[in-house]
């Protein structure tokens, strides 16, 4: 069981707002949905590793990138060829 | 060289963007009118997702499969309504409204690619790109009675498509029947070096009904199981004896790891979408940030006021199951789940070809029926999963109605053997006219 607290404390982690009065109906859910991924306690652990997926490199050669005008139009704030984010610190 | 006036009325709003007039070059589709889910790239035409978060986004370049159906010769006309971000199994999730079912205006068309699908159904266009995390090409066509292909993962290249579950989703094709499904899928499958999941296996099939006879089709047990309406159930049984009198052998047979393929399945995409989804933060692309607060309260202000809840309650699900303390519980049992699913495939189609079953347990819900209760629509996608956690081709082909409204049959393949999925779909097709 989470608590809604806990909720509150993912949302933070996520970077997902989330109001008061959505807290209790968002808490119910999850738990519901929890409750049901526990069925995965009963999967036996086969010890046996990885996905089963081998990794397919290529040489790192340089091609072109896409236009740095129409990526720059969808930005909100853009300086000298930089998007600009909101401040840090 | 040429341009299509499309002037189709959209009474189902099916698309989120539509382009009245729309270029096509010449090659084996010229002309045709292709409708693509708003979550594939369009150069210099909004894509969306479905989410005011990208709302009046203009991709500044074209997915690896929009390149090859312009290049076929096809008119991209518009881009179609789904759930934001592809996550909802009705169409209902969109931050543009839902989607209404052309059979019956009162149900959900299915989702996640629920535009496409009623785009085609109603007759807008003949074929439409859709894509498929955990059945979100294969439950629309089923409840729009339209045909619908979820290739294996890897012959269509994911280059342009926003990400959400990259483990498990895919582009493939939806039109009315077999034939046009076939054409569209042999313009978009292919190698790219853009998609490092790539593989090199084009598609040049033309469906034929002659493979049929002597076919071995399994029939898994729990693909009837509990939660199944039995009127569905009934439909499925009767199509696959069908199958069996144009010549195909049925194979009764079982797949125990379906137990846990829903669980595996919504563990591993809410997980990746956590990560994915991150990027949406108002900074690069969609709506900008207003905000002069500081960096993660800008962010969580931004989102929330942006992203819808089922959005919002995935990204937190991933994020938990993959946090220190529960990674183990979850992401790692999900991923043993999901390999289980992979060995039962692999021991089934040593001895069958094609495996039969329905593609959804019911009919089309009605409109609003499960948005309160997120796991009860969840719980809609047990049939659909499993060819996406193990990554093999599915298609579904409408196989009759239950009280009016399209059920539709799920024939699943070994990997890269969807010229034979294809071909059973056409024979049971065919013998249907």
């Amino acid at each position: 069981m989470v608590s809604e607290s806990d909720v509150a404390h993912i949302a933070i982690l996520a970077d997902i707002g989330i109001g008061d009065d959505e807290l209790a109906e968002f808490t119910g859910q999850f738990n519901a949905i929890l409750e049901y991924f526990d069925l995965l306690d009963q999967v036996e652990e086969s010890g046996r590793s990885g996905t089963g997926t081998t990794n397919i490199f290529r040489d790192d050669e340089i091609a072109p990138s896409l236009p740095l005008d129409g990526v720059l139009e969808n930005a909100g704030e853009s300086e000298a060829g930089y998007i600009r984010a909101p401040k840090v610190m | 060289m040429g341009s299509v006036a499309f002037d189709a009325e959209d009474r189902w709003n099916a698309f989120i963007t539509i382009c009245r007039r729309a270029g096509h070059g010449d090659g084996p589709l010229a002309g045709v009118p292709v409708a693509v889910k708003d979550i594939i790239s369009t150069a210099g035409i909004q894509t969306t997702c479905g989410s005011l978060v990208l709302k009046g986004y203009v991709p500044p370049y074209d997915a690896h499969v929009v390149e090859l159906v312009k290049a076929a010769g096809a008119a991209v006309v518009g881009k179609t309504n789904m759930d934001e971000f592809g996550m909802g199994t009705t169409t209902e999730s969109s931050a543009f409204g839902p989607t209404t079912n052309p059979v019956d205006t009162t149900r959900v068309p299915g989702g996640s690619s629920g535009g496409s699908a009623a785009a085609v159904a109603s007759g807008m266009v003949p074929m439409a790109l859709g894509t498929d995390t955990g059945g979100s090409i294969r439950c629309p066509a089923a409840f729009c009675g339209i045909v619908g292909l979820k290739p294996t993962y890897g012959r269509v290249s994911r280059y342009g498509l926003v990400a959400y579950a990259n483990s498990l989703e895919g582009i493939g094709p939806m039109a009315g029947n077999v034939e046009d499904v076939s054409r569209l899928f042999s313009v978009i499958a292919g190698p790219d070096a853009r998609d490092a999941t790539s593989i090199d296996r084009p598609y040049t099939h033309t469906p034929s009904s002659d493979r049929i006879r002597g076919l071995r089709i399994g029939v898994p047990a729990e693909f009837f199981g509990e939660g199944v309406d039995p009127a569905v159930a009934e439909r499925v049984r009767a199509a696959i004896g069908d199958l069996a009198d144009l010549g195909a052998e049925i194979v009764e047979c079982s797949m125990p790891s379906m137990a846990f393929a829903l669980a595996a399945y919504y563990v591993t995409c809410t997980s990746e979408a956590s990560s994915n989804l991150a990027r949406f933060d108002g900074v690069r692309y969609g709506p900008d940030i207003v905000s002069k607060r500081s960096w993660h309260e800008a962010y969580q202000e931004h989102r929330r006021e942006h992203l819808g809840k089922e959005v919002r309650r995935r990204i937190m699900l991933g994020t938990f199951a993959l946090s220190a303390g529960y990674y183990g519980k979850y992401y790692a049992k999900a991923q043993e789940a999901r390999k289980n699913v992979g060995e039962d495939f692999a021991r089934l189609f040593a001895d069958v070809d094609v495996i039969a079953g329905p593609t959804m347990p019911t009919t089309a819900f009605a409109l609003g029926e499960k948005t309160a209760d997120p796991l009860s629509m969840y719980l809609a996608d047990i049939l659909t999963v499993p060819a996406n956690l193990a990554g093999v081709p599915a298609i579904s082909v409408p196989c009759g109605t239950v009280n009016g409204l399209p059920v539709g049959l799920q024939l699943i393949g070994r990997h890269c053997e969807e010229e034979l999925i294809i071909d059973a779909a056409c024979a049971y097709e065919e013998a249907q006219r």
